[in-house]
């Protein structure tokens, strides 16, 4: 590995420090002007992504996690008010305006976006579309860029790849074009790779596949991933690390096996118990998260999940718990009523008692509600 | 999603997979079924008839060489002579050689107007388009403007500004040579259509910049110029297209227009326009001489614009497989 990092840290940054994280995110928000008022997409959030090693970030639509990928990357649209740090290779780019941040975009990094019928040009051969990236940055020629086009297209997976090089995306299905996009994100040999949604538009029996092969391309390569997805089942067993996000934080934040074995945070488990079960009995009715996730233009004081969480009491809806790790290092939750701990059981337990959270919504366990006789704490 | 033709899409891949041979068969089912489809017969009579235009203003001017005025054979009907199938005018000019020479001329301004519409207009409401903001406000009310003036009378303006007479220093007047005035005529109307284009240009870049392949070409480090010619151009061209067609048929008329009033192309050069300006004295006694260029720029019209839809047609089919 340390030959190649030397390679292409080097010629491009030649003080990028090469043992140091590759991306640090500290404290950045990002905020879109709107006619409404100010719109916190992304408020405050920090993590580290060492290199080869990958993160899954979690959370429901609309709780920052596409602007936070795309806030790092810098994709963003003009209206936008940026604050904090980021730095990839100890290089400071939480400013960088367009022009900058092309020479970060393919070659250090590169993004998987949702949906790949949208993602790829309707009008341009598959060939032309890998081979673009590779003849911008890399300046090869075409001979070169068409074979190193067919290898990556054979490395992705696209059987009769020779043929396929020369058909238009119409021609290929969702999982395909996939693909496809994710032939062309690798195309210039990138350090950091976002996968924004990556499986969300596509049919359920080809997501696992697509899937396993970011799993397996990142690491052949050794690049970093950013997995964003409000599917805690995709990010299960693929990622190093997780952090959930809500309303524009991250609420809980841990190595994967720690996050569902030790889920702290109410909001992680709610998300937990929304998943659909083998083991449950046909047609029985999947937990929902009541409520809806807060106006990002007035957030709510204290904690933003208060209103919709079953454990709040009343100092959750004036103040708001920090990012804390003191309880297990690498571990850190916004909870002052954490899941599985003393504190927590009694605020549910009080809730129960009073039919009510501090915010005034109604909670009941769960016998009640679904008749199975199962009463969850 | 809306497949364009199933049963051609169902034939490829069962084709493809059982593991057949290549799928030549379903090739030539599906290209049989969208030739058909796509053009429909009032498209290939379209064609043909544009086809059949161009091929007369090409050939007819380079093979026939006919006597000007020789007033012998002044204003011979329709078929009166197998000579002149399509008569002669006042002058005893065979009808056939005015109307291919007109319909080069009418030709080369109509489609030359709509060229530099497309390439001026095209790039502005390109630009507009991508980039948005605050240059999309200051071109767009460029192109309102310009919308705002009456197009003949624009036309007319600039005509008559780019096409004064030279005077030497003896004081004699030198007019603009014909070559000259269809040059001027081009760029006049041509600008006359620049905002048309801009706009339909520019509504269409709107939208295509928003789709995430933009997005992603980007994300990939291409340069805005890049992505705007490679991206999003291809993408906005059957739109473009498809207007500029009906644009050239309408610069056609201009012209027509422009010529009756006196400032199209001007004698002894002709245009379908101007000779229906000319003939116009005698459509008591010789009808034909302002029918038939009437007949074929009707003829003309009708087939581009016929033939726009069907490429609007065609193309909005391939989007909607997307």
């Amino acid at each position: 590995m340390s030959p190649r990092r030397q390679k292409n840290g080097g010629t491009r940054f030649p003080d990028a420090p090469l043992d140091g994280p590759l991306l640090e995110v500290d404290n950045v928000k990002t905020m879109f002007k709107t006619p409404r008022g100010l719109v916190h997409a992304v408020d405050g959030v920090e993590f580290t992504l060492e290199r080869g090693k990958t993160i899954g970030i979690v959370g429901e639509s609309g709780c920052g996690k596409s602007v936070l990928s795309r806030s790092i990357m810098g994709l963003l649209p003009n209206n936008v008010v940026r604050e904090g740090s980021i730095r990839f290779e100890g290089n400071e780019i939480g400013h960088a305006v367009g022009e900058e941040m092309r020479h970060f975009w393919g070659t250090q990094m590169s993004m998987v976006f949702q949906d790949p019928m949208t993602s790829l040009n309707p009008v341009m051969r598959i060939g032309n579309q890998i081979t673009e990236s590779l003849r911008y940055h890399l300046d090869v020629s075409k001979d070169y860029a068409n074979e190193a086009a067919l290898a990556l297209l054979q490395s992705v997976g696209i059987p009769e790849a020779k043929r396929r090089l020369r058909e238009y995306p119409h021609q290929l299905s969702g999982g395909m074009r996939q693909r496809v996009m994710i032939a062309i994100a690798l195309a210039c040999g990138p350090k950091l790779l976002f996968a924004d949604e990556p499986t969300t538009a596509l049919d359920v029996t080809v997501q696992a596949q697509i899937l396993d092969l970011l799993q397996q391309q990142q690491r052949e390569r050794f690049m970093a991933m950013v997995l964003v997805t409000h599917d805690l089942g995709v990010v299960a067993g693929r990622t190093d690390d997780i952090a959930v996000m809500y309303a524009g934080r991250i609420v809980e934040k841990a190595p994967t096996r720690l996050l569902f074995s030790e889920t702290r945070h109410p909001y992680t488990e709610a998300l937990l118990k929304s998943i659909p079960k083998l083991a449950q009995p046909s047609h029985m009715r999947l937990d929902a998260i009541a409520g809806r996730p807060p106006d990002l233009v007035n957030p709510p004081p204290g904690c933003k999940f208060a209103p919709r969480c079953p454990y709040a009491q009343a100092r959750c809806l004036v103040e708001e718990p920090p990012l804390d790790d003191s309880a297990t290092p690498g571990h850190a939750f916004r909870c002052f009523y954490p899941v599985g701990s003393n504190e927590g059981k009694d605020a549910l337990a009080r809730n129960l008692a009073a039919g009510a959270t501090a915010s005034g919504r109604p909670v009941f366990a769960e016998g009640d509600a679904l008749a199975t006789g199962t009463v969850v704490v | 999603m809306l497949e364009p033709s199933p049963s051609a899409v169902a034939t490829k891949e069962m084709a493809g997979g059982t593991g057949g041979p290549p799928d030549a068969l379903a090739e030539a089912v599906e290209f049989e079924v969208s030739r058909t489809k796509r053009y429909g017969v009032s498209g290939w009579l379209a064609m043909g008839w544009l086809a059949f235009v161009l091929v007369c203003a090409i050939l007819i001017p380079m093979f026939m060489h006919a006597p000007v005025n020789t007033g012998k054979y002044a204003n011979k009907g329709f078929l009166d002579e197998l000579k002149f199938p399509l008569g002669t005018d006042g002058n005893g000019n065979n009808m056939v050689l005015l109307l291919a020479k007109g319909a080069r001329n009418s030709l080369i301004v109509s489609v030359g107007a709509i060229l530099f519409g497309l390439v001026v207009g095209g790039s502005l409401g390109l630009v507009a388009g991508y980039f948005r903001g605050r240059l999309d406000s200051i071109l767009t009310g460029i192109f309102n403007i310009l919308l705002a003036i009456p197009q003949l009378v624009l036309a007319i303006a600039l005509v008559s500004v780019l096409a004064t007479d030279t005077i030497d220093n003896k004081g004699i007047p030198h007019p603009v040579s014909s070559g000259r005035r269809l040059l001027i005529l081009v760029i006049a109307l041509g600008i006359v259509s620049v905002p048309i284009l801009a706009r339909i240009t520019r509504a269409n870049a709107l939208q295509w910049s928003q789709r995430e392949f933009v997005l992603a070409a980007r994300a990939q480090g291409a340069r805005n110029l890049t992505v705007m010619v490679r991206e999003v151009l291809p993408n906005v061209l059957p739109a473009m297209f498809s207007i500029a067609l009906l644009g050239i048929a309408v610069a056609m008329v201009a012209e027509g227009g422009l010529s009756i009033l006196g400032v199209g192309v001007h004698f002894p050069s002709v245009s379908w326009g101007n000779m229906i300006a000319i003939g116009r004295a005698d459509l008591r006694a010789s009808p034909h001489i302002v029918f038939e260029p009437i007949a074929c720029i009707f003829l003309t019209v009708l087939s581009l614009n016929y033939l726009g839809d069907v490429i609007r047609a065609r193309f909005d089919v391939r989007e909607s497989v997307l």
